[in-house]
């Protein structure tokens, strides 16, 4: 089944709703509390990245008794060079976002630790794409 | 529902009126209104004492042991939290206080808060070194409880330590024990500011066989010191406290009294609401790092307990006030149970470890994955057609609840008035019907008692 949920770009006061609502479905699902977590980091740190950067974004969650998978489209400016995106510690993220303690640089490598599948598609002056899986079954 | 799961908090029938008051301020959604009658979800509770709070019938029961038990034993034991000192103002003298358990039957009265000497030690060491970040107080039984009802994540950072209530018990039965007593004839009784230390004494760990034989609630004891103290010369009756009581000992069960002995980063939250909502926060990995976590269920922790008389504030100053005047005593006199308890410490640190705390989901909706996604699609969809205005008229607290509870079979759409209405009118529902849907809500008495009008 598919949840949808909506994501603000700019709003940090909102950054992290998406990801609680998501948490309280996959609660409800009886999902080992491992994997929510593992799930639930990821998919807080994309929904933050969109709120960062992006002028909105859609989070689309397919959930299947084998696996979860996320898709966060944002439009937005895109990443430039994704290479150098996904380095820990690299953030194009203002001083001023980097004072309310975002924007540390690591949310795309922290994504990736998360999930077992990562894919990420960018164009520069429209927005990025991050499709996540993860699976429930070893 | 689930098995062994004691609760202390008794609602009773008589009383109740059905004010949908104590279903609205339940904190893990334990209670129903049906033909009634506030209903406790034994699975859901966490005997936070929430809606004792804010009964307005007094219907909501905290249960206790009958006073005279403490007879059936030829050493009784008062073991009495600090909190209980804070309840009398400073010209009450705790030595005035002692003496009037001791009137009262007791043979010994100790205070819990002795116990913390222990966990200082541990404290001070612990967390930093710890793989599992942050380490979380096991002191409040209702956050234990909280924790693993609504963040089975974080059941694994609970710290697996007895509580100084528990360590006090064990160190006053071995202390009567090493004077020739048998172990059956030493009765040791908490007096206890709130309901979830009950309901944690009387279902302890699995395994585990509590060493505390009663609990008296401190309300009232409060009542019985206060009497004495009318009758009684207040010259007379004083016994000398077990004194020594150490200053940060004293303050420990208060907010920050864990926290301010732990070396690392360590926060301390009060209040069941704040804590919930900061634990959200630390399940989705968007806290600062922290090494230990202070929470207690009650506004200023158990100076706010449900069964303290006096407000909390007034108690949380009085001990401080206590506690600056330990600091400034006669050290020399004020040191004697601490060495005591420090020269048991061996032996108390092997009886320090309780068992793993296990995970009690409320949240998932079904053991089967695919079982629990066709009810998700059912909340969805009543979601969709609910009011959301959290009425509570159909005997759930909220919208989103009742969905929950409608996918879960415990409830009918046609419990909620506004579909009634939109059932009635497209001829589904029978007027007779939907006045028998709410009468088995609210039951017959207040539902048929307007008939005239």
């Amino acid at each position: 089944m598919e949840f949808t949920f909506e994501i603000e770009g700019g709003n940090f006061s909102r950054a992290g709703s998406a990801s609680s609502d998501l948490k309280k479905i996959l609660n409800q699902l009886n999902i080992d509390p491992v994997i929510i977590k593992r799930i639930v980091v990821a998919s807080y740190e994309a929904e933050v990245n969109v709120v960062a950067h992006a002028y909105s974004g859609i989070m689309k969650v397919h959930i299947s008794t084998s696996q979860v998978l996320i898709s966060i489209i944002d439009k937005g400016p895109g990443i430039q060079d994704i290479g150098l995106a996904m380095q820990k510690g690299y953030s194009t993220a203002s001083p001023k976002v980097r004072e309310m303690g975002f924007g540390a640089g690591m949310g795309l490598p922290n994504i990736q630790n998360n999930t077992d599948q990562f894919e990420i598609e960018s164009q520069p002056g429209i927005g990025t794409k991050l499709l996540l899986t993860i699976n429930l079954k070893s | 529902m689930a098995e062994g799961f004691h609760h202390a908090l008794k609602i009773s029938p008589e009383k109740c009126y059905g004010c949908t008051l104590c279903m609205n301020v339940c904190p893990t959604q334990a209670i129903r209104i049906r033909n009634g009658l506030a209903l406790l979800i034994s699975n859901r509770c966490i005997d936070c004492g929430e809606c004792y709070r804010v009964c307005p019938a007094s219907a909501i029961m905290v249960e206790q042991d009958d006073f005279r038990k403490i007879f059936d034993y030829k050493h009784r034991v008062a073991l009495i939290p600090s909190v209980l000192l804070g309840q009398f103002p400073a010209n009450i003298s705790i030595d005035k206080i002692y003496g009037v358990l001791i009137e009262l039957g007791f043979t010994h009265v100790f205070n819990v808060d002795h116990g913390a000497e222990i966990l200082k030690s541990i404290y001070k060491t612990t967390f930093r070194s710890s793989p599992v970040k942050p380490m979380i107080s096991s002191f409040c039984p209702a956050i234990v409880r909280l924790i693993q009802v609504k963040f089975p994540s974080l059941v694994n950072n609970i710290l697996l330590f007895k509580p100084p209530l528990d360590i006090s018990a064990i160190y006053m039965r071995q202390m009567i024990q090493q004077t020739g007593v048998a172990s059956d004839d030493i009765g040791i009784f908490y007096i206890t500011p709130c309901a979830a230390k009950i309901a944690a004494i009387k279902s302890p760990a699995e395994g585990e066989k509590s060493t505390i034989n009663g609990v008296i609630n401190l309300d009232s004891i409060f009542s019985m010191i206060y009497q004495r103290f009318n009758k009684t010369s207040p010259e007379t009756n004083t016994v000398p406290a077990e004194s020594s009581l150490s200053a940060t000992s004293i303050l420990w069960s208060l907010t920050r009294g864990e926290a301010d002995h732990v070396s690392g980063n360590r926060i301390a939250i009060d209040g069941v609401q704040n804590v919930i909502s900061f634990l959200e926060k630390l399940e989705n990995g968007q806290t600062d790092q922290f090494d230990f976590l202070e929470l207690r269920a009650c506004d200023e922790s158990c100076a706010g307990g449900v069964l303290t008389t006096i407000n909390r504030f007034l108690t949380v100053d009085r001990l401080r006030k206590k506690s600056t005047i330990i600091k400034t005593d006669n050290k020399k006199l004020r040191h004697n149970v601490q060495a005591k308890i420090k020269e048991s410490e061996d032996i108390l640190l092997k009886q320090i470890h309780i068992p793993k705390i296990k995970p009690r989901s409320i949240m998932k909706l079904d053991e089967e994955m695919s079982e629990a996604i066709r009810k998700i699609r059912i909340i969805r969809d009543m979601m969709k057609i609910l009011p959301l205005v959290d009425c509570g008229l159909c005997g759930s607290p909220g919208c989103r609840v009742f969905a929950e509870d409608i996918a879960q079979g415990y409830s009918k759409p046609e419990q909620c008035i506004f579909l009634q209405k939109k059932y009635e009118k497209n001829g589904s529902l029978t007027t007779e019907e939907s006045n028998q849907l709410l009468r088995e809500i609210w039951g017959s008495v207040k539902f048929d008692s307007n008939n005239d009008i």
